[in-house]
């Protein structure tokens, strides 16, 4: 009994001390100028797809939000995570839904299992243009299981559907487990960071790319904002 | 059993005559200035052709019943002049029905293909590509901008490849996943292909038209009825080639202006 309390204080001060040594990194991901219009898509051809939109969707490359705000962009740690190699045991999920791929960015780690799931009454055919990693397109007709694939390098993968032309996504297969997805507001967060010297790198699918460097001392949160220029067109 | 074999073969031959003859399964109604020369064209090959199978069906069925059992002591008779007299014998009369169909034919297909459109036809671009068409409106200007292949992002909804940034052309061009058109004015569409052979087929427009890679093709017609038709691909093109469709929507003058204002907004 003795030891089990005295193993259970153990694990709860090793715990404590590890958060209390974390740093994070937070931020804002901002534009300037101003972003080309985002077309709306015409989705007649499939009309079980139209049906489920009622306002035509547009297209999702750039997507801000308030106060200049840009969304869908990953931001990771691209040099000195502590975790490499550490390949999450869940499943990410990517779903072809209303002929859109939800989400339109989807992040995850080297060798980490990718569920790709189709709820749509339509068959779909899903095309990930990897150039590092092995290139495959698998056709999923509606109600069969999910495919499950996983990529063993890192890589910035485009993603479309070979019955769909409008249908567009992207993948980002990354060599760390310490990454974020900008929302709304643009904020973003890199959690749990030990002390140490960090490369964070902000991705957009069109913008381009952009680092930051960030040295942790102790239990502290940094700030790094990233801001990319529009592209009219 | 040689007669019992020569009367199934009439029996046959006059139950596949039937629904023909009785316009069972009529084709669909023709909303073309032109259709009914393609209708016209299929009713007399459908005519002929069905004339000479009826006619080798019959005489088939004389010759099974007549001599099929000629007996320890019949003699086999030949054909006057032998096999090569017969050779040519139906050289002579398949090529003379299949010359006499291509050019009485050639009348109604010329009409639509060889026969320029008039001057003041609308022109209306489409790009068949796996697996969707696309087409494209000049706009105002009446011109269609440059087309730049490397440019084509179909996830931005670049279908054509356009730079309107510098193209002054391409500015207004519209480009719609639907095609419309006004009703009672002749369209000239001008038909490319993106990637592999397609085609473009509406049934109510008899008009069917391979999309061959490299090639600018292009036909002109006229829609009569208001209406909302199917296009589809008839040309094998690949995996989602069963998916490849898209709608045409033949509607008022002021119907049609409306639906391009619409569209305009949203480029």
């Amino acid at each position: 009994m003795r030891t089990k309390q005295m193993l259970l204080a153990l694990l709860t001060l090793l715990v404590c001390s590890s958060l209390m040594f974390a740093g994070t990194v937070s931020g804002k991901v901002t534009y300037t100028g101003t972003p080309a219009k985002q077309k709306p898509i015409d989705m007649s051809k499939e009309p079980s797809c139209a049906k489920q939109h009622a306002t035509p969707v547009t297209v999702e490359t750039v997507v801000t939000g308030p106060n200049n705000a840009l969304e869908n962009v990953v931001v990771y740690v691209s040099s000195g995570a502590p975790d490499d190699g550490q390949v999450p045991s869940q499943a990410v999920t990517f779903e072809q839904k209303g002929c859109q791929y939800l989400p339109h960015v989807l992040a995850m780690h080297v060798n980490q299992e990718l569920k790709i799931v189709n709820s749509d009454q339509t068959s779909h055919n899903i095309h990930p243009l990897a150039k590092v990693n092995r290139e495959w397109n698998k056709s999923q007709p509606p109600g069969t299981p999910p495919i499950s694939e996983k990529y063993d390098k890192p890589e910035f993968i485009s993603v479309k559907c070979n019955v769909h032309p409008w249908m567009h996504g992207e993948f980002a297969v990354l060599n760390t487990n310490h990454y974020d997805l900008s929302k709304g507001g643009g904020d973003f967060k890199l959690p749990n960071l030990p002390p140490g010297k960090y490369t964070i790198t902000a991705w957009h699918e069109d913008y381009g790319t952009q680092t930051a460097d960030v040295t942790i001392t102790g239990n502290e949160t940094k700030d790094v904002n990233f801001t990319f220029k529009a592209k009219a067109y | 059993m040689a007669k019992f074999f020569a009367i199934t073969i009439i029996v046959i031959a006059i139950l596949s005559a039937i629904p023909i003859l009785r316009h069972t399964w009529v084709a669909p109604e023709d909303i073309s200035t032109h259709g009914h020369l393609i209708d016209e064209q299929m009713s007399e090959t459908m005519a002929e052709a069905g004339i000479s199978f009826l006619a080798a069906q019959f005489i088939l069925a004389i010759f099974v019943w007549r001599f099929s059992n000629p007996g320890p002591d019949a003699k086999i008779k030949k054909f006057p002049g032998g096999a090569k007299g017969l050779v040519i014998a139906a050289l002579l009369v398949v090529g003379i029905e299949v010359m006499a169909l291509g050019i009485f034919g050639v009348k109604a297909w010329a009409n639509v293909y060889l026969s320029p459109p008039s001057a003041d036809a609308m022109p209306i671009q489409v790009q068949a590509g796996q697996f969707a068409f696309y087409f494209r409106y000049p706009g105002p200007d009446g011109k269609l901008g440059p087309i730049h292949p490397e440019l084509i992002n179909e996830g931005s909804q670049n279908f054509y490849g356009l730079d309107p940034e510098h193209d002054p052309d391409s500015k207004d061009d519209i480009v719609t996943a639907e095609m419309a058109i006004p009703v009672n004015k002749e369209i000239h569409l001008l038909m490319h292909s993106k990637d592999v052979g397609h085609s473009f087929f509406v049934r109510e427009l008899r008009v069917q038209q391979d999309f061959v890679p490299g090639l600018d093709v292009s036909l002109h017609f006229t829609a009569t009825k208001v209406g909302k038709y199917e296009i589809v691909c008839t040309q094998l093109c690949g995996l989602g080639h069963y998916n490849m469709k898209a709608y045409l929507s033949v509607m008022s003058q002021p119907d049609f202006d409306d639906w391009m204002k619409k569209e305009a907004a949203m480029q």
